[in-house]
């Protein structure tokens, strides 16, 4: 299945090709991605929506350089990624990824602040830890650990973590999976800002159909594969979903 | 690179489990406060040592003599290798102490009037030396003096040679000649009832009637010099005048039992520190891997972020150096402190000038090395492991834990559990690993204790064999020379006398091969009652009629069994030089010991019935005039008393070992706290959020209690019998490491120290367990149900 090129304008971020992914879960084989073949461009934000267990998860921990593929190739501004080691892989994330997780993740023995200047200190061109939190409006919570913040406030926390990098693709599993809607919502404002303001390549999971409205492209998975691809000429604004 | 957040999660980590970590790094204090203490108190009392020879001059050759003229110290120092020759006169004495119901004995050493003997100076702690034409004068040892209240100015009440004489003290000393003063014969120390003082030397030739003669000469030779040689060599100038055979440092009372306690510690240093090093270690491991376990998604999301494995890794090493760094900072500091109580004890027995307890930078570099090393080697299994996990995995939470019936359930006894059985049964046997490691660091606790504790148990019966089946009577009486028949009957005819037994005692030569042991000689009766030779069993070995006995260590020292022939060679009397074979080898505890008939004796001395002393029964309300009686018998050199050599015995027990005992007992008790505490933590934390669905599902706090504590309490039983095991294997390596030259402890555990082992197991263990059920009382249902394992 080939992909449409809707950003003939914008340059090739990740080519993506013939990815295939199997677990052995004690005597059984999973096969969670069955040849996946995909471009992505700098600056979009793409949504993939579909069911547990199509492969969503898998594809984006092995495009975060979390996850080795079983077969396949992926192919990062040029480079190849696929057989690389842990330590290049590494390199990569620290480089290169922010990520966002369901459960934001956050280290609770330290204050927001300090979750994010975690990794300011180890980033090569960081913003400072303080116009990280600045952009997901939380400077005011900067003290606080987990901990004493609300499920929004830990993920806007997670997003200035993963993006004080100044990160070329963000890649978020289920950011709001955890939220109520009106949390929810602010938490995607967020992420618009970033991927507006940064240009950073924006890859968000989710199962909530709602939340495709917002993306550049919603690409549907299903069965370890892609199902579909769908290019949005509207982005609506995170202030008008509504689930 | 730093990594300043890192590292504050780390310190605030380590605030949030500070109980755990304060366990284990008490352990780890135990080992090297143990370490920094045996090693710091080797350290100082060998240094302590080596200055004292060195400045008092300590000699190096001891020569005895019953008479020689001062013409024979020329031929000493003639002798090639010879340095310098000091001769003496040392003579016995009764004493009236004031404030002392018996009579208590010294020994009257001479040293140059007006100035410090040119070999073995004294170190005089008051006073003054002893003036010319002032025959009364003299200093006394320190000890004697602490022990009697006594101080110049004081004076005492003498016999000497038979003569009465008023000495007045003058000053109190010390000498390296007599670092560990114990009565001649003796093992123990009797501070009060026995004393060296030192008296010039023309007051002593002439109230020994040695003018112009000496009977003591000490030797200091060159370096280097060949000892044997000049020894061999003195021996044979001495033979005319009654020689009693030259020795070196190695046979020197004083010094021997110094080197003795050294080799003790030595043998001590590194078992017991290593055992608790080693116990700190798997505490380190059991915990960091529970940990990283906790942090999985922690340490993903690390990765994920661009940490490298090496830097995750180092965290959590960096975590367990720091909980190391507690315990060495806290172990050092515990280590000085008991390394000065422990200088302070033995100050008391080995009369120093001073014996400072010293810590040097090797023991310090060593103690660090051996702690963070050991904490390295706990955490490198983990480090590995959280520097391979590959981040994706690491951000999955960990696969539920894999169940199976146990071996009881396979076994089709299911019934025998009920539910809540079956929870802590198939979780003992899925950790079994962790089980049996805490179970095994539990063992090895009550193990050191029992290590530790047996000591007394082996002391007491050394204390019951050697003064109530051996050494029977109540007092022993010496001559000051062997005498006949009726100076027996003289001996056995004083009040309160109500049974004697004469004995003779003989110094010799004894040879094997190219072996020589100097030993006393005695000459029992066969049938006698108040000394006893004993065998293993302690049953009475009878003396028979010619052969000697010779107690086990002295047999091994010159490798012989029963029917070899020694060459006896007497160093008194016609010096009769003949072979004897050995009958018999016996059990003795203390010392070592050779015995023969008395008539074989007396018959192999080519003397009469000669006799050096008897002992008795004496009636206890006949005591005072019978010690009034030994005070005007001028015949009496000196007399040992079996009650107090027993008290001191038991006064050096409590003072030391008991102390010593009680500080590593509560060591093993911190151990197995440690353990417990950690190893529950731990499960709690595993099943944290079980127990809590148990509890929102209507189980009680005590029935989730019952799970957790239940799995605990089947780990402690376990251990129990193991700790008895390794205790018992622990105590029969001390007994081989701990015999020397001088003692032998049998391995004897009495069945209280196993009770009291096991006590202390279980009360560890019971706190540990009121400490977690704290906090399982406290367990946030909401809290432990919401959030993401």
């Amino acid at each position: 299945m080939s992909a449409p090129q809707e950003h003939s304008g914008a340059s090739l971020a990740f080519h993506i090709e013939g990815l295939t992914k199997v677990y052995e879960m004690g005597d059984v084989l999973v096969h969670a991605l069955r040849g996946v073949t995909l471009d992505l461009y700098e600056g979009e934000f793409v949504v993939l929506l579909g069911p547990s267990g199509s492969g969503k998860s898998t594809l984006v921990n092995i495009l975060g350089g979390l996850d080795n593929a079983t077969a396949g190739s992926v192919n990062f501004r040029g480079e190849d990624l696929t057989d690389e080691d842990e330590s290049a892989l590494t390199k990569f994330r620290r480089n290169h990824v922010g990520f966002v997780f369901q459960f934001y993740n956050l280290i609770p023995s330290l204050t927001a602040l300090e979750n994010v200047a975690l990794v300011t200190e180890i980033a090569i061109d960081p913003m400072t830890a303080e116009e990280a939190l600045d952009i997901v409006n939380l400077t005011d919570r900067s003290g606080h650990f987990p901990a004493q913040m609300s499920g929004g406030e830990q993920q806007r926390v997670a997003i200035a973590r993963a993006v004080a990098k100044r990160p070329d693709v963000l890649l978020c599993d289920e950011p709001t999976g955890a939220l109520d809607i009106k949390t929810g919502i602010v938490v995607l404002e967020a992420l618009k800002r970033v991927n507006e303001t940064l240009g950073t390549l924006t890859v968000v999971i989710t199962h909530n159909a709602a939340i495709a409205a917002m993306a550049d492209r919603v690409i549907y998975f299903a069965d370890g594969n892609i199902d579909r691809i769908e290019a949005n000429d509207h982005r609506v604004d995170p202030s008008e979903i509504s689930w | 690179m730093t990594i300043r957040n890192l590292d504050k999660k780390l310190l605030r980590e380590l605030g949030s489990m500070k109980m755990q970590v304060l366990a284990i790094a008490m352990v780890m204090a135990a080992g090297v406060a143990t370490f920094v203490m045996s090693f710091g108190v080797i350290n100082s009392l060998e240094e302590t040592r080596r200055v004292y020879y060195d400045e008092y001059r300590f000699a190096d050759i001891f020569v005895g003599v019953k008479r020689a003229p001062e013409t024979l110290a020329r031929q000493f120092e003639a002798i090639p290798g010879v340095d310098r020759v000091m001769t003496r006169v040392i003579v016995g004495a009764t004493l009236d102490v004031p404030g002392l119901a018996e009579p208590a004995t010294a020994m009257l050493v001479s040293i140059p009037e007006g100035q410090q003997p040119d070999l073995n100076a004294l170190h005089l702690r008051s006073g003054r030396l002893v003036e010319p034409y002032r025959e009364n004068e003299v200093i006394i040892a320190d000890s004697f003096a602490d022990a009697n209240n006594l101080r110049e100015g004081d004076t005492l009440s003498a016999i000497i040679s038979g003569h009465q004489r008023t000495l007045e003290v003058v000053g109190v000393a010390l000498s390296p000649e007599f670092v560990y003063m114990i009565p001649p014969g003796a093992l123990m120390p009797d501070n009060a009832r026995f004393g060296v003082m030192w008296m010039g030397r023309d007051a002593l030739e002439a109230a020994h009637d040695m003018d112009g003669a000496f009977n003591d000469a000490v030797i200091k030779i060159a370096r280097g010099a060949q000892e044997d040689e000049i020894i061999r060599i003195i021996d044979t100038l001495t033979k005319p005048y009654g020689g009693l055979g030259a020795y070196g440092r190695e046979h020197h009372v004083s010094d021997m039992f110094v080197r003795n306690e050294l080799d003790q510690l030595r043998a001590m240093t590194y078992v017991v520190p290593v055992i608790f090093l080693a116990i700190a270690g798997l505490l380190l491991h059991m915990v960091l891997s529970r940990l990283v376990n906790l942090e999985r998604g922690q340490i993903g999301v690390l990765k994920a972020l661009g940490f490298t494995g090496f830097e995750i890794g180092l965290y959590y090493a960096k975590l367990a150096l720091i909980i190391a760094a507690i315990g060495l900072v806290i172990g050092v500091a515990m280590g000085l402190w008991f390394g000065s109580w422990m200088a302070a004890l033995y100050i008391e027995f080995f009369r120093f000038p001073s014996l400072q307890f010293v810590m040097s930078t090797e023991v310090f570099a060593l103690a660090t090395l051996i702690s963070l090393g050991g904490a390295l080697v706990g955490a490198i299994k983990t480090v590995r492991a959280v520097m391979k996990l590959p981040p994706a995995e690491a951000m999955r939470s960990e696969p539920p834990p894999k169940f199976k019936p146990v071996l009881i359930e396979r076994l089709g006894l299911t019934r025998l559990l009920s539910p809540a059985g079956r929870m802590i049964f198939r979780q003992l046997e899925r950790r079994a690993k962790r089980s049996i490691a805490t179970s095994v660091g539990i063992a090895a606790s009550l193990g050191v204790l029992i290590g530790a504790a047996f000591t007394i148990d082996s002391l007491d019966y050394i204390l019951d064999v050697q003064f109530n089946q051996a050494e029977r009577e109540d007092i022993g009486l010496t001559l000051v020379e062997a005498g006949d028949r009726q100076a027996f009957l003289d001996l056995a005819n004083m009040p309160g006398v109500m049974q004697a037994e004469p004995y003779r005692s003989v110094p010799v030569k004894l040879k094997f091969g190219h072996r020589t042991e100097r030993i006393a000689i005695l000459g029992m009766q066969a049938n006698g009652d108040m000394h006893r030779t004993l065998d293993t069993e302690l049953t009475p070995v009878p003396l028979p009629k010619d052969g000697i006995v010779i107690s086990e260590n002295l047999a091994r020292n010159l490798q012989v069994t029963v029917g070899d022939l020694l060459t006896f060679e007497a160093l008194e009397g016609r010096r009769p030089i003949r072979n004897v074979y050995v009958s018999a080898v016996v059990q003795q505890y203390l010392g070592t010991g050779a015995y023969m008939d008395l008539s074989a004796l007396n018959a192999l001395m080519q003397e009469g019935p000669s006799v050096s002393g008897a002992w008795l029964k004496v009636d206890e309300a006949a005591l005072p005039e019978f010690y009034r009686a030994v005070r005007k018998t001028p015949s009496i050199a000196g007399l040992s008393i079996r009650k107090a050599a027993m008290d001191s015995f038991k006064n050096l027990l409590a003072e030391n070992i008991v102390q010593m005992t009680i500080a590593n007992v509560g060591f093993a008790a911190l151990i197995a706290f440690g353990v417990v505490y950690n190893s529950a933590r731990i499960s709690l934390s595993e099943r944290a959020r079980e127990l809590a669905s148990m509890r929102v599902l209507g189980f009680s706090r005590r029935e989730i209690s019952a799970i957790l504590l239940g799995e605990l309490s089947i780990l402690i039983f376990a251990a129990i019998p193991i700790g008895y095991l390794m205790g018992y294997g622990l105590a029969a390596a001390i007994v081989v490491s701990l015999d020397t030259e001088l003692f032998r402890i049998p391995l004897i555990i009495d069945p209280e120290t196993y009770g009291m082992g096991g006590l202390v197991i279980l009360v560890a263990g019971a706190i540990s367990a009121l400490a977690v059920r704290r906090r399982l009382d406290r367990l946030d249902l909401i809290g432990v149900l919401k959030s993401r394992e």
